[in-house]
């Protein structure tokens, strides 16, 4: 990571951490990371050691409740953006390596405290504080550049809630662009849904299985051999749908990259050797 | 009335999806409707503050609906016109045959409308001897095809051009079978000569309308044809059928909103022709209607004012939102099962005819946000959708097997401390099994998912277990 990732104190939401003092993280790991690839954590965790800041994970998280919340059942939605709350709120910054997750403890956890004034206070002031992995570096952490090397193409996919409800697009690509050796081509409509959406995809599997088709033509036409978003969901059906379609094509969470710890198998690949 | 076939969602998607001409026809939507407004938004530096202007207008004008009904209906009848109120469907049907029946009419002409579908005009009015023809283009061409519209602002999206030219050939009998059809050109060239008679047939023309003007009592319909024009002043009677929520205070507002819906709609900066009808021909006028009637409809709107869905109501039918929706891509405008298809159909539909029957609609998108990232009027559709499964869920009208999975999710979600020692060894479990392949083609309870794609295999060992080992409880918040 390069020295020009300082943090600028004055940007803590809460002005807790005082000038030169490392910004204290807690890292809201996500439930698809922690079941299905622990890496992506531990990229995210030296991502951000790299850059100055101190990495904790609360022990009490498991979820950010999203399945709940969009599946119209906002009293567990809520009980569980209650739990996450308490667990996060004195850290500087809450950072998660989802744009998915990040936009529902960021833009969504305050509506479910409609009826309270106090407690949506409360869940206003943490969800300041909660960033995508990505946008947290470049976006607060001002980095502009990795210390990472990756031969070879990549093309990357816009996940939609990173886009869409935290503006996250130039951010990862100008970050990918410092990675030595690699190179990025663009795919056609890359901001366009891969169909993943949440229990979306197996309560109408037809209907997904189409929207990631076409996602998987764009990807393949776009001629390279690395995939990669910031989204573990859209990550593993877009995998799941190569590897069934027989492409050789490879999958990862862009964090993977930029940290340079690729020797973990890329998603729904076999170890080598 | 319409029939409904959005409780068969799920089938009428699955047909859709095995519909190769379909499949192609859908693919133009995501070509040139997409592209077309990207550039027209482009070129607009202010293109963003007039929607959030057009926003307010609309918010203001449902915040005093009442107040600026009457008003409208005031002007209206000030300039000679006759306001009908109908609260329901039936109603509308009503009164619009009434006066097809004081006319003696035998054939009306109508443009392009969205809330005659809503009504089941067409259907009705043949059950009682009154012939409607419809001039829009594509409306004709579904007409023929005994169809309902796919698309709000483009009707026959889904039909190809053989297919128009084989109903066509069918139809318009007293042509020469010989001849020749090849150019989508001569296609609408025949379409407008048979057109241009009925024009002239026509007892009344009925059309709906984009905007009703509170301050001059005005009418606004949007076309491209010009068939909304020559529907409306050629007959001796025109009789306007709007909504309630299609009131503007101001002609200075019509403008304002027109500027972002023909771009968003076509990409176009206006429509062709932007007509505005205020009440019966006047002495000095060289041409217009004798009568003038307006039906101003309820059918619902008013019990969404005050609710979580009264943003709905600021919906212009620009029809962008289906032009960006990836469901709507894949299936098309008919497997939504009603009038109104894609992500606005989603929110708007249940209202209308209740989510009992529409439950599949706010629930088949990914939310993905495209739509309201391009919505005109700032509609915060996902938002919308997710309130109805709000309604769902507290009614218990989703499945039983989903509310039972959903519900041992969150009682594990809720308690990390045995949510972790559960995964723990269930990710243990399976990231062995997953271990030689590195994913998996087939898992029980998973087959929505394993049906079309693999299931990568979990990495081996949780983060959070593994997190524990390397640090102990030493950078482990522990609340
Ligand atoms: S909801 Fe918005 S985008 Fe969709 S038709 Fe209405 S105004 Fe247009």
């Amino acid at each position: 990571m390069t020295a020009n990732a300082q943090h600028d104190a004055q940007q803590s939401p809460n002005g807790r951490s005082e000038a030169g003092k490392a910004p204290r993280v807690g890292l809201f790991v996500t439930c698809l990371v922690d079941l299905f690839r622990p890496s992506v954590g531990f990229a995210a965790v030296k991502l951000m050691e790299d850059a100055g800041c101190r990495v904790d994970v609360p022990a009490a998280q498991t979820c950010c409740g999203q399945p709940a919340f969009n599946s119209g059942d906002r009293k567990d939605a809520r009980a569980i953006a209650e739990g996450v709350i308490r667990s996060f709120e004195d850290y500087d910054y809450v950072v998660a390596p989802s744009g998915s997750c990040a936009g529902m403890l960021k833009k969504h956890y305050a509506e479910l405290f409609d009826d309270d004034d106090e407690a949506r206070a409360r869940a206003e002031a943490f969800s300041a504080k909660v960033f995508e992995l990505v946008s947290f570096l470049a976006d607060v952490l001002g980095i502009t550049e990795v210390n990472a090397q990756h031969e070879g193409t990549v093309t990357y996919h816009d996940s939609c809630s990173g886009l869409r409800e935290l503006g996250i697009r130039q951010q990862p690509r100008r970050l990918l662009r410092s990675v030595e050796g690699l190179e990025l081509k663009e795919m056609k409509d890359s901001d366009v849904c891969c169909g993943f959406g949440g229990t979306f995809c197996v309560k109408y599997p037809d209907i997904s299985n189409k929207i990631v088709e076409e996602k998987t033509r764009t990807i393949r036409e776009a001629g390279a051999s690395l995939l990669l978003a910031g989204d573990l969901g859209c990550l593993m059906n877009m995998a799941g749908k190569l590897k069934r379609e027989g492409s050789a094509i490879e999958v990862r969470h862009v964090a993977e990259v930029l940290a340079g710890m690729t020797d973990q198998p890329a998603i729904g690949e076999k170890r080598r050797g | 009335m319409v029939e409904i076939t959005s409780p068969a969602f799920k089938a009428n998607a699955r047909e859709a999806l095995a519909d190769a001409p379909l499949q192609r026809a859908l693919g133009h939507v995501r070509s040139g409707f997409i592209a077309k407004r990207a550039v027209a938004a482009e070129a607009l530096p202010e293109f963003d503050r007039l929607r959030d202007n057009a926003r307010d207008i609309k918010d203001h004008a449902l915040a005093h609906l009442d107040l600026y009904l009457e008003a409208y209906a005031d002007k209206v009848e000030a300039a000679g016109g006759h306001v009908h109120w109908a609260e329901t469907a039936e109603d509308a049907r009503r009164i619009i045959l009434d006066i097809c029946r004081s006319k003696n009419a035998r054939t009306v002409t109508k443009g392009k409308s969205m809330i005659t579908e809503e009504i089941g005009l067409n259907a009705f009015l043949e059950e009682h001897s009154v012939a409607p023809v419809e001039t829009d283009l594509g409306e004709y061409i579904i007409q023929l095809r005994g169809e309902h519209p796919s698309h709000i602002i483009a009707p026959a999206v889904h039909v190809n051009k053989d297919q128009v030219e084989a109903d066509f050939r069918r139809v318009h009998t007293h042509l020469d079978p010989d001849r020749n059809l090849d150019e989508p050109t001569t296609l609408l060239g025949e379409a407008r000569a048979v057109l241009r008679e009925k024009y002239f047939q026509a007892d009344i023309g009925i059309t709906g309308a984009n905007f009703l003007v509170a301050e001059t009592g005005t009418s606004v319909i949007v076309t491209n044809e010009g068939n909304g024009d020559l529907t409306q002043s050629l007959p001796k009677t025109h009789v306007v059928v709007a909504s309630i929520e299609k009131i503007v205070p101001t002609l200075e507002d019509v403008s304002q909103i027109l500027r972002v819906l023909a771009r968003s709609a076509t990409g176009q900066d206006m429509s062709v022709y932007t007509t505005f009808s205020t009440g019966p021909r006047r002495e000095a006028d060289p041409d217009g209607p004798e009568d003038y009637h307006v039906v101003l409809l309820d059918n619902g709107r008013s019990s969404m004012l005050g609710t979580e869905f009264q943003d709905m109501l600021r919906c212009i039918r620009c029809g962008a939102c289906m032009n960006h929706c990836p469901v709507y891509h894949a299936v098309g405008g008919h497997a939504y099962g009603w009038v109104y298809p894609g992500p606005m159909g989603a929110v708007l539909t249940p209202s209308l005819i209740g989510v009992d029957q529409s439950g599949h609609l706010p629930n088949a998108s990914t939310f993905c946000g495209r739509c309201e990232s391009v919505c005109p009027m700032r509609i915060p559709l996902p938002k919308m959708m997710r309130h109805w499964r709000e309604r769902e869920f507290s009614r218990n009208l989703n499945p039983a097997a989903a509310r039972y999975g959903l519900g041992l999710w969150a009682f594990f979600a809720k308690r990390p401390a045995l949510y972790q020692a559960l995964t723990r060894v269930a990710i243990g479990t399976l990231g062995l099994m997953g271990r030689a392949r590195g994913r998996f083609r087939a898992m029980p309870l998973a087959g929505g998912w394993t049906r079309y794609r693999d299931l990568p295999a979990p990495e081996g060992g949780t983060f959070q277990a593994q997190w524990a080992k390397r640090h102990g409880n030493s950078r482990r918040g522990t609340r």
